[in-house]
C-alpha cells in the first residue's frame, strides 16, 4: 500500500469518527499534555518506580527534565530487570505522551458499541455506577456483578468489589494464556512454576523450548537469561513451526507440525526411559507411580512420532540424548501462553515430567525455589460471605480450575446459568481482543445492566462500556506494592513521576471513592494511599521514605536450590512428583498424558498461529507513539514457497478468512523461509476498529477475530485457540 | 586520541528493537525517524534457514564518504573519538550525505538538517555508554576505544570471530559483528 492510500485511509476514518460521535470526546484530545507539571522544577530529576507496559513489573528509574517527562530507565537495584528494561518499558515514555489517551469520565448516550459519549465529572459517573450497582444487589445479589482485571493495578478495585461481596473476580491471563501450565505442574509437583517463572535459565546447560519464543516475547528476566545461556554456550533446542529469533540460536531447531507437541514430549520420554537415560536415583527418592508410567510410554517410539510430528527419528533420539547428557542442567521451559489445543493441561504435564526424568526441578540450571519477603497485608474488616459461590464453574466441571475462568462467566452472563451476571467491570483488559470469540462477548454485554471499562485508553473494550473511567498511567500513579516472588526477596514501589495531564485519575482512587459512595467506606479506613502504604513497610519493618528513594528494597538472600538447603517438598496428595496421577484418574481423566490427535487444516487452507512482538504488549501499546514507530502494523508470516504459488510476496495485502467465514482487516504478506508451509502466523494485538484509537486504528488485523473457535480444555476450563483455519484473499485495493 | 566504535554480539542479540527506542527517547529522536534499526539477515531454506540479527546505525567510518562529500563542512570528524558528527547550523539539506552513505544511516530531520547516529557523544563525553550500548537487555553491545588493546571491544576483537557491513565499500566502518 503506498503512502497516499494509507493517509488517505486514516483521514476518511478520522472523518467518520466525527460525523458519528458528534461531541467526539475522544477526538477533542490535544495532540500532547499540556497542563504543566506541579513537579515543574528545572533541572533534572530521576525518579525510581517499577514498570506496567506489561505484568512484569521491573524496577525503573524514570529521568524528569524541567518537569517533563524525559527517559525511562531501569533500576540497577531491581532483580527483575536487571537496570535494563525492555523496548517497550524503555518507550513507556510514550503511554504518558499518547494524544489518544483517555481524559475525563465518560458516560454512554446511545447503543451500546457506538462509542458515543457524554463527558461527565467523577462525582457523576461514580453516581451513576452506585445507583446501578446497588440496584443489581437488590434485583439479583451482589455476586451478579464480576471484575475482569489484568496486572496489579486491579488490586484496589478488587477490594472494591470483594466488599460490595462478590467472589467473581478473574483475569485472561488464566483460561486464555498460562492455565493449563499452571495445573499440569500444580498437578504432578503440587506446585505452579509462577510469574515470573521459576527457572534457572541462566544456569542452563541444555534449554528445550517448545514455541515458547523467547527474545520475541520480551519477559525481561527471563530473555535476559536466555542471552546468558546463549551467550554460555548452552545447547538449546527449539521445537516451533516458525523459525523463531530463539531457533536462531539454537543447535537443533524441530520444524514440529502443529499440534503435534505432546507427540514429542512422549517420545524423548520414550527414549530417556528405554535408554535409561533418566535420572533414576531423582524419580526413585521423589517420583510417585514411575512403573505406570513408564509402561505407558510403550507405544510413543520415535518411530511412532515421526509420522505425527514430522522429526525424524534420528533427531528426537539425538535431541533426548542431548537433554539427558546435561542433566540436571537441562530446562525444559514450561512456556506461559499455552492454550493452544484443548489439551494443554495435559500437554503442560507432559512438560512437567520431562522435567521430572531430568531431575532439573529443585536443581540449578532447572527451576528454583522462589524466594520473598513477608510484608503483611492491610488490615482490613472481613469480606462479605457469598452465599452462592462463584459463577464461573458451576458443579465444579473444570475440577483443576485453581482460578475463575473468564470465559465460564462469559457463558453465564449469556445463559443466566447457574445464576445472572448483570454488571461486569473490566481493569486493563482488552475483553474484545483478550477473549476468543468476540460475538459470544458482545452477546454477554448486551444482557448487562452496568459495564464499567476502566482504562488509559480508549480500546475496544471501552467502546462497549456504559461508563468509561481514565485511568492515570503508571507514570503518574502510585500502586500496590510489589512483593515479589523470585531469585532473592525484594519489595518495589510504583510512584507519581509526573502528573497526569488532564483528569485522569489513579486507580486507587477511583477504587476508595466508589466504595464511599457506595457506603463501603469502611473498607476503606487509610486517607490515602500513601498512609496505605506507610502502614504495609511500617508493618514490615521496612521504611517508606528508603522505598521511595531507593525504589527497591532487597531482603537478604535465601537459598532457592535443593543443594543449597532450600526444601524439596510437594505437596501433591502422595508427597511425591506425581508421574501417575490418582487425582486425574479419579476425576475420570487419563493419569498418564495420552497422545490425542488434533483437526489438520484442509487442502488451501493454513492453520492460524499467532504471538508476540517484543515493542508491544497484547492490544494495548499500538497506541504509543515510540513503540508503533518500532512496529506500526502487523504481518502475516506465509512460507515463501506457499506465497509463491499463490502469486503473493512480501508487501502485498491480503486478508484472511477463517472457516466460520469471518474475514480479517487487510494484512501485509511477510513471505519467508523461517515458517512451516501449513500454517500462518500473526503478532497478536493489531487490527484495532475502536475509533478513539485513531493512530493505531485500522493498521495490521486482529488474529482475535478470526478465533471463533476454541477448545476448551476438560481439566481447567483453558480455552485452545490454536485450532482455527484461515484462507489468504488477495486485497486488491492495497499493495 | 582515542578511535571510538562498537562490537555488537549477533549470537546474543535478540532483535528486541530496545536500541532503537533507547535512542529514540535519549535523543529525542522525532516520530517516524530513527537512528539505528534491526536488521535481520535470513539466508537458506526452511527449515534449515540461517539468521543473523544485527543492530545497525551510522558506522563512524575512518574514512567516511558523508564528509568528503559534504560542501558546507557540516558533517565532520569530531575531534573526541573521531566520531562522525552532523553540525547542524551549517547543514543546508542538500542530502548529498544521504546518497554518499552506503549504509542508509542517514534521514533528514523534520527540522532541515541531516541527522544520524552521534555514538551518543554528549553521553560518552560524560564517561557513560552511547544510550543503545546502556539498555541492551542481551549484553550484546559494547562501546570503547578500538586504538586501546587493552579495551573490551579491542579484546573482543582479538578473540572472537567478526565482520564488517560492505567492507567493499572502502570505508572502513567501525561497528563491528560478532558471529
Amino acid at each position: 500500500m503506498s503512502s497516499f492510500s494509507r493517509r488517505k485511509f486514516l483521514k476518511i476514518s478520522a472523518a467518520t469518527v466525527t460525523v458519528a460521535s458528534g461531541a467526539a470526546a475522544f477526538a477533542k484530545a490535544p495532540s500532547a499534555p499540556e497542563k504543566p507539571s506541579k513537579r515543574a522544577a528545572k533541572g533534572i530529576q530521576r525518579i525510581p518506580t517499577y514498570c506496567d507496559i506489561c505484568f512484569w513489573k521491573c524496577g525503573a528509574i524514570a529521568t524528569v527534565k524541567d518537569g517533563k517527562l524525559w527517559k525511562v530507565e531501569g533500576n540497577p537495584e531491581d532483580p527483575l530487570s536487571r537496570g535494563r528494561l525492555c523496548p517497550r518499558g524503555t518507550g513507556g515514555v510514550g503511554a504518558h505522551f499518547d494524544p489518544d489517551r483517555l481524559r475525563r469520565p465518560l458516560i454512554r448516550r446511545s447503543d451500546r458499541g457506538r462509542e458515543e459519549w457524554q463527558e461527565v465529572s467523577w462525582d457523576e459517573a461514580f453516581a451513576y455506577i452506585a445507583k446501578k450497582m446497588h440496584a443489581i444487589k437488590q434485583n439479583y445479589g451482589p455476586e451478579a456483578v464480576a471484575l475482569f482485571a489484568h496486572g496489579i493495578g486491579g488490586a484496589f478495585l478488587k477490594h472494591t468489589l470483594k466488599a460490595y461481596g462478590t467472589p467473581n473476580i478473574t483475569a485472561p491471563s488464566f483460561a486464555q494464556c498460562r492455565g493449563p501450565r499452571d495445573a499440569g505442574f500444580w498437578l504432578t509437583y503440587g506446585e505452579e512454576v509462577g510469574s515470573p517463572e521459576r527457572t534457572d535459565i541462566k544456569n542452563a546447560q541444555c534449554l528445550v523450548l517448545i514455541g515458547s519464543h523467547l527474545g520475541e516475547n520480551m519477559h525481561n528476566s527471563q530473555v535476559q537469561e536466555f542471552a546468558d545461556a546463549v551467550g554460555n554456550g548452552a545447547t538449546i533446542i527449539v521445537a516451533d513451526p516458525r523459525f523463531s529469533v530463539a531457533a536462531s540460536k539454537a543447535k537443533h531447531y524441530l520444524p514440529i507440525k502443529p499440534g503435534t507437541d505432546l507427540a514429542l514430549l512422549l517420545a524423548w520420554m520414550h527414549v530417556l526411559v528405554t535408554e535409561g537415560l533418566y535420572n533414576k536415583e531423582y524419580v526413585a527418592k521423589h517420583g510417585f507411580g514411575f512403573e505406570q508410567f513408564a509402561a505407558s510410554l510403550a507405544p510413543y517410539t520415535p518411530e511412532w512420532a515421526y509420522p505425527e510430528t514430522g522429526i525424524a527419528p534420528d533427531t528426537i533420539r539425538a535431541t533426548a540424548r542431548e537433554m539427558a547428557r546435561y542433566q540436571p542442567a537441562t530446562l525444559v521451559h514450561p512456556g506461559r501462553h499455552s492454550t493452544w489445543y484443548g489439551d494443554d493441561a495435559q500437554r503442560s504435564r507432559a512438560v512437567a515430567l520431562l522435567n521430572a526424568l531430568l531431575g532439573s526441578w529443585g536443581s540449578k540450571g532447572g527451576f528454583y525455589a522462589p524466594a520473598s519477603m513477608d510484608v503483611p497485608g492491610f488490615p482490613y474488616p472481613p469480606y462479605p460471605k457469598s452465599e452462592k459461590g462463584k459463577v464461573d464453574n458451576p458443579g465444579n466441571r473444570y475440577p483443576f480450575a485453581h482460578e475463575p475462568i473468564t470465559t465460564g462467566i462469559r457463558e453465564a452472563t449469556i445463559t443466566g446459568k447457574p445464576y445472572p451476571v448483570k454488571g461486569w467491570f473490566v481493569y486493563a483488559t482488552n475483553l474484545i481482543q483478550a477473549l476468543p470469540n468476540e460475538a459470544e462477548t458482545i452477546k454477554a454485554i448486551q444482557n448487562l445492566d452496568l459495564l464499567v471499562v476502566v482504562d488509559v485508553i480508549p480500546n475496544e473494550i471501552a467502546g462497549w462500556a456504559d461508563v468509561v473511567l481514565p485511568e492515570a498511567v503508571y507514570l503518574e500513579r502510585y500502586d500496590d506494592l510489589n512483593v515479589e516472588l523470585f531469585r532473592e526477596p525484594f519489595v518495589a514501589l510504583r510512584q507519581p513521576v509526573v502528573d497526569a495531564p488532564d483528569d485522569q485519575k489513579p486507580n486507587w482512587w477511583m477504587a476508595k471513592r466508589l466504595a464511599e459512595v457506595m457506603g463501603l467506606g469502611q473498607y476503606y479506613p487509610w486517607k490515602d494511599i500513601e498512609e496505605y502504604l506507610n502502614h504495609r513497610l511500617t508493618a514490615a519493618g521496612l521504611s517508606f521514605d528508603e522505598l521511595k528513594a531507593k525504589g527497591i528494597i532487597r531482603g537478604a538472600p535465601q537459598p532457592i536450590f535443593a543443594d543449597e538447603g532450600a526444601p524439596l517438598t510437594f505437596d501433591t496428595p502422595s508427597g511425591k512428583i506425581e508421574f501417575f496421577s490418582p487425582q486425574l484418574q479419579a476425576a475420570g481423566f487419563d493419569p498418564v498424558p495420552v497422545y490425542t490427535k488434533h483437526p489438520e487444516p484442509p487442502a488451501g487452507a493454513f492453520r492460524l498461529l499467532f504471538g508476540r512482538a517484543p515493542v508491544h504488549s497484547f492490544s494495548r501499546t499500538q497506541s504509543n507513539r515510540i513503540l508503533s514507530d518500532m512496529m506500526a502494523e502487523n504481518e502475516v508470516w506465509i512460507n515463501e514457497d506457499v506465497a509463491q504459488r499463490l502469486e503473493l510476496k512480501s508487501g502485498d495485502y491480503v486478508r484472511l478468512k477463517n472457516q466460520d467465514n469471518v474475514v480479517s482487516l487487510p494484512i501485509r504478506v511477510k513471505a519467508t523461509q523461517r515458517i512451516r508451509p501449513d500454517c500462518v502466523y500473526m503478532v497478536h494485538g493489531f487490527g484495532h476498529t475502536a475509533r478513539g484509537l485513531k493512530h493505531a486504528f485500522g493498521k495490521g488485523a486482529s488474529d482475535s477475530q478470526l478465533i471463533t473457535r476454541y477448545a476448551t480444555d476438560p481439566l481447567m476450563g483453558g480455552t485452545g485457540m490454536n485450532i482455527n483455519f484461515v484462507t489468504l484473499e488477495p486485497e486488491a485495493t492495497r499493495g | 586520541m582515542a578511535r571510538f566504535g562498537m562490537v555488537i554480539d549477533t549470537v546474543r542479540c535478540v532483535g528486541c528493537m530496545d536500541c532503537v527506542v533507547a535512542c529514540k527517547t535519549e535523543n529525542n529522536v522525532p516520530e517516524g525517524f530513527n537512528r539505528d534499526w534491526i536488521a535481520y539477515d535470513v539466508s537458506g531454506s526452511y527449515p534449515t534457514p540461517h539468521m543473523e540479527i544485527r543492530s545497525e546505525r551510522c558506522n563512524h567510518c575512518d574514512n567516511p564518504p558523508c564528509v568528503s562529500c559534504c560542501p558546507t563542512g557540516a558533517s565532520h570528524v569530531h575531534d573526541v573519538g573521531g566520531v562522525v558528527l552532523v553540525d547542524h547550523d551549517k547543514c543546508i539539506g542538500c542530502k548529498g550525505c544521504i546518497a554518499a552513505c552506503p549504509y542508509g544511516a542517514r534521514f533528514i530531520h523534520p527540522d532541515g538538517y541531516a541527522d544520524k547516529c552521534t555514538f551518543c557523544i554528549h553521553r560518552v563525553e560524560q564517561g557513560q555508554d552511547p544510550a543503545c550500548v546502556a539498555v541492551c537487555p542481551t549484553h550484546c553491545m559494547h562501546f570503547g576505544d578500538l586504538d586501546d588493546p587493552n579495551s573490551e571491544v579491542s579484546q573482543l576483537l582479538a578473540s572472537r570471530k567478526h565482520h564488517v557491513l560492505m567492507p567493499d565499500a572502502g570505508t572502513k566502518p567501525r561497528i563491528f559483528y560478532l558471529t
